[in-house]
């Protein structure tokens, strides 16, 4: 206990230091970590409605979002991690605002967005009541190595899970999973609904994806499936008879209803019989797009979208969400840890859909690399400018009557949205309104 | 020259058979961007290229002039191990004929005369390069430069295979920055004739082009008995590609 307090506190300390030099989000959770290891053990375990992880490649952020809106909306009072912050050392430093010294958190419930492999480490402190597994895609191979390897992270989660899983019923890496769970650990499944199984290429790569003897689940009634109305409407079936919806999500796209969908189902396994349709719909509709994950700006009177992209599948998304409104575009590639070193994945996307358009400027670290792979898709590319920040400049300068959209890796996206932030008066990265 | 399928091509200097092997269960890291540079500059050259992926439970198709095979997991290469076996011969006939070939990472491997697993078991592979891969359990990852007899080649390692050359085989490049075949005598791939291994994806060919023309060159010469009469390419993207990767990477 003692040792707790002590960690509380100089947690406290490190995190007031590095605030005042401007720094990152890991050292006080490092700080917390030496002086009591049982740290997270203490503050969590004892939460009476359970610890919920979000995880899988693509959506984390968005989805944990959006259950943390549904959950506040039935009155709950939630903790979260940031955005960004998806180590274990991240989630401690973001507890150490608000923690007492008794090292216990004050909340109804955890919900938190962890990295494929800190979800294991996490998972070692304190055993997730609850595990959301969303997809396995290719991302960033030079550190998870292969995609059998993530699927197995995500099974391990699955197994340390102690009350309920959600499993993504179209991905075959995920769904498998339902075998792995703990007796008496109840599956919930979400997805698509089957009258639009011929958009999930659009939500997942086909081709590192094998036809095997393994038979999907038939989705029950306590499962939800999205039903699109149009290309913005929608609605969350469960059954025959219960339907959260229709509604109209803020961030545009199939991923981002898929998303909802995940969070919807997640939401009634956690809340069972208080779950209110309506409120579920009244709060996904009023969340905004995280930072970089389809954010609007207005630059200059016109509308500016940054797009993170992180891997063959996240980016496939992406061109498919905004393909269809073709605007003046950028696209900024890093290849710095975050980013994923290698860029070889650029290879596994189609640009095609650029084509008409052309790509007015390439930038980030690996800006060449990025304007030869669209010369091979016979995209048209005016100018590379490596340098972000002159980049960024030439883009608002030279479009500026113009909407514009930027794609970009993790890296470039922290850098562009900073310069933004000045020049526009954002909010910044650890304000953004939860 | 032809018409295929009711669709005129302008006049074309000659038509180029690609066969991309095992496209799905080996070209996990973008491997595919070979076939797609590959197909892309025989265009810009003036000939006509032609694309045949090959998948396992097929014959391999006797009449390629360039091939391309990629990286794949474990479980890819599981899946590939019998077609392998059962087209070894024709694959070995085309090498031996001269046919140009590009093996990346897994592929590379396979076409070695084995691969020993950590647990010590030995996985026959089709023996066209005299070399042999050692399991590891830690990985090679980050980005690499060679110099090759292309000039200096760029691309990016991520394997857990460790290989060695046997005595008279000779390398692809030898390393100026990152680990190469084993990390330890510098050298990195292999080439027999006109069939070349490599770990290095990036992908490898369009970030050096000059590589991928005298891939070009090779099956141009071969298929049509005639000498490679070059297009005008601008390759300034891809050469500043790889030079700033170069000065990134090697210390002076």
């Amino acid at each position: 206990m003692l040792r707790t307090s002590l960690a509380v506190l100089a947690g406290k300390a490190a995190r007031a230091a590095s605030r005042l030099r401007g720094g990152g989000s890991a050292l006080p959770g490092l700080v917390v970590e030496t002086v009591d290891p049982r740290f997270l053990t203490h503050a969590l375990a004892h939460l009476p409605r359970g610890v919920v992880v979000v995880t899988g490649t693509n959506g984390k952020t968005t989805t944990t979002k959006m259950l943390v809106a549904i959950l506040r909306e039935h009155g709950l009072t939630v903790f979260t991690n940031p955005t960004g912050s998806n180590f274990t050392r991240g989630v401690i430093s973001s507890m150490l605002a608000e923690i007492p010294l008794s090292g216990r958190l004050r909340a109804d419930i955890a919900v938190l967005e962890l990295d494929e492999a800190h979800a294991l480490k996490f998972a070692a402190a304190v055993k997730p009541t609850h595990s959301l597994l969303l997809n396995v895609a290719r991302d960033q191979l030079d550190r998870f190595a292969e995609i059998d390897h993530t699927a197995k992270l995500l099974a391990d989660l699955a197994e340390q899970t102690t009350t309920g899983v959600v499993l993504n019923i179209d991905d075959s890496f995920v769904s498998r999973i339902a075998d792995r769970v703990r007796d008496g650990v109840k599956v919930t499944y979400f997805g698509v609904d089957p009258s639009i199984a011929d958009r999930l290429p659009e939500l997942q790569e086909a081709d590192v994806r094998f036809e095997d003897d393994f038979i999907p689940p038939q989705p029950t009634d306590a499962d939800g499936l999205l039903k699109p109305h149009d290309e913005r409407s929608f609605e969350v079936r469960f059954g025959h008879n219960e339907l959260v919806g229709p509604m109209v999500l803020k961030q545009r796209g199939l991923a981002a209803m898929i998303n909802a969908t995940a969070a919807t189902a997640t939401a009634r396994v956690l809340l069972s019989k208080s779950f209110r349709a309506l409120d579920a719909v009244a709060a996904l509709e009023r969340v905004e797009p995280p930072f970089g994950r389809g954010e609007v700006i207005d630059a200059d009177g016109q509308p500016l979208e940054l797009v993170l992209v992180k891997n063959p599948a996240g980016f496939t998304v992406a061109l498919s969400t905004y393909g269809n409104a073709p605007v003046t575009t950028m696209v900024a590639i890093n290849d710095n840890y975050a980013d994923g070193r290698d860029v070889s994945w650029l290879y596994d996307v189609s640009f095609e859909s650029l084509r008409d358009k052309g790509v007015a400027l390439t930038s980030g670290v690996r800006a060449y690399d990025m304007a030869l792979r669209l010369k091979y898709d016979d995209v048209a590319v005016t100018e590379v400018e490596p340098d972000l920040g002159v980049g960024l400049e030439r883009f608002l300068t030279a479009y500026r009557s113009e909407p514009k959209r930027i794609f970009c890796t993790y890296t470039a996206m922290m850098a562009l949205r900073r310069t933004l932030a000045a020049r526009y008066g954002l909010a910044n990265f650890g304000e953004e309104p939860a | 020259m032809s018409a295929d399928n009711g669709h005129i091509e302008t006049a074309s200097k000659g038509r180029i058979k690609v066969v991309h092997i095992y496209p799905r269960e080996m070209s996990i890291y973008g491997d595919l961007g070979n076939t797609r540079a590959l197909a892309s500059r025989l265009r810009w050259h003036g000939y006509e290229p032609v694309v045949h992926q090959h998948h396992p439970g097929n014959d391999f198709p006797t009449d390629a002039h360039l091939v391309l095979g990629g990286g794949g997991q474990d479980s890819g290469q599981a899946r590939v191990e019998n077609d392998l076996a059962h087209n070894a011969e024709a694959l070995r006939a085309l090498a031996a004929d001269s046919t140009p070939m590009l093996m990346i990472c897994g592929m590379y491997q396979l076409f070695g005369n084995a691969f020993i697993t950590v647990e010590g078991e030995r996985l026959p592979g089709i023996g066209i390069l005299d070399v042999t891969t050692q399991g590891n359990a830690k990985r090679m990852i980050g980005p690499v430069v060679l110099r090759t007899a292309f000039g200096d080649v760029v691309g990016y390692e991520n394997h857990s295979g460790s290989t060695q050359l046997a005595p008279g085989q000779q390398p692809f490049g030898t390393v100026r920055s990152g680990m190469g075949n084993n990390g330890a005598d510098g050298t990195e791939g292999a080439v027999t004739g006109n069939v070349f291994g490599s770990y290095l994806h990036g992908p490898l060919l369009p970030a050096n082009p000059s590589f991928a023309d005298a891939l070009i060159k090779m099956a141009v010469e071969r298929a049509l008995g005639e000498p490679f009469l070059p297009g005008r390419i601008d390759d300034e993207i891809a050469d500043q590609a790889r030079t700033r990767q170069v000065r990134r990477l090697v210390r002076r």
